[in-house]
């Protein structure tokens, strides 16, 4: 019954005659472009938008869902329901808010508590997405406690990842630098600003959540 | 941690205590989260010998927002290496790897300088970190 009320009848269907359906969620820090790259992959592919983006951290404090997107490349397809989710962080802090922003302090202690809601909403849709689009920043360094955690998930769960090295149009930007990190992903450099590269983008994420893969439950 | 040439008051001190994996190994996963936040949440900064699986990293940041309060206690700063690659025979054995060397402290005492494979370099910077 689970199955019937979770999923549409078309997707069910699209199921059944072997056609390929993924739940790809976006992940990431606060601030690594996700609502960005959510925004160019639906408006390449559906004409929508996800969500509003801000220089502010924790803008997206809830996760934002689209579902039935379909996207090709070079006569592949792929139909997936993609979730947006809010960045993860170990850290919120109004004051932040309050002294880099120029918030009022009511408004950045909503914020703050909405950012921690939204972190945990964020760690627990791990376990109900079929892989994972987790996007780093390209001009920062990519050893951060968060990036490793997360990878350390996906690679525990058994999901597949696929890295988007964001910002290549900023001229520190590295992606070679997050290869170099992360050897055993693949990594796609992209700019979600520009689109620039987006169609290698969009051929990894066919080849790669195409594939069935059995994951692992949580502990 | 102070000013060149001013001494800390012994109430501005703060603890940095090294958690042997004998103790760590004693704890069930949960109670392991609740000792490591408790001790955070007090203002100490923990070195763990054996440090927190990802699954055990992410359960902690998730239990770190359900304590979040704002005027003092806003999270906190983790650093650590994974378990290291197991050799073919540790494979074949298969002994278990356990996570590396971890340093969690409250997020507005301990801030991360740099960290590379060599060295994770961090700050205590009362009032300062985060």
């Amino acid at each position: 019954m689970g199955l019937f009320r979770r999923r549409s009848l078309k997707s069910f269907l699209r199921r059944i005659f072997g056609k390929k359906q993924a739940k790809i969620g976006i992940y990431g820090p606060p601030n690594v472009g996700k609502t960005t790259l959510a925004n160019r992959i639906l408006q390449d592919w559906t004409g929508e938008q996800m969500g509003s983006v801000s220089e502010v951290p924790h803008e997206t404090r809830m996760a934002a869902w689209e579902n039935d997107v379909k996207i090709e490349n070079n006569g592949s397809s792929l139909y997936m329901d993609i979730v947006d989710t809010p960045g993860i962080s170990t850290k919120v802090d109004f004051k932040e808010f309050i002294n880099k922003f120029k918030m009022d302090k009511d408004e950045a202690k909503q914020r703050a508590k909405e950012a921690t809601e939204g972190v945990i909403e964020s760690i627990r849709s791990l376990d109900d997405v079929d892989g994972i689009l987790l996007v780093m920043d390209s001009t920062r360094d990519p050893f951060t406690q968060v990036n490793v955690t997360i990878l350390g998930n996906l690679e525990a769960r058994n999901l597949p990842v696929l890295i988007a090295a964001n910002k290549i149009d900023q001229k520190t930007s590295s992606p070679a630098t997050l290869k170099a990190a992360f050897p055993q992903h693949p990594v796609v450099p992209i700019s979600a600003l520009t689109g620039y590269n987006s169609d290698d983008l969009y051929s990894h994420m066919i080849t790669h959540f195409g594939k069935k893969k059995s994951r692992k439950k949580r502990r | 941690m102070g000013k060149k040439g001013k001494k800390l008051k012994n109430e501005d001190s703060i603890a940095v205590n090294l958690v042997s994996r004998q103790k760590l190994d004693e704890f069930t996963a949960d109670e392991k989260i609740k000792f490591i936040l408790k001790e955070v949440q007090n203002g100490k900064v923990l070195v763990l010998e054996h440090g927190l699986t990802a699954l055990e990293q992410s359960d902690l940041i998730e239990k770190t927002m359900k304590e979040i309060k704002q005027d003092t206690f806003i999270g906190i700063e983790m650093e650590g290496y994974g378990e290291e690659k197991p050799s073919f025979f540790k494979k074949i054995l298969g002994v278990i790897q356990k996570p590396r060397m971890t340093v969690i402290g409250p997020a507005h005492l301990l801030k991360t300088i740099n960290k590379d494979n060599n060295m994770i370099e961090t700050k205590i910077i009362p009032g300062k970190g985060g």
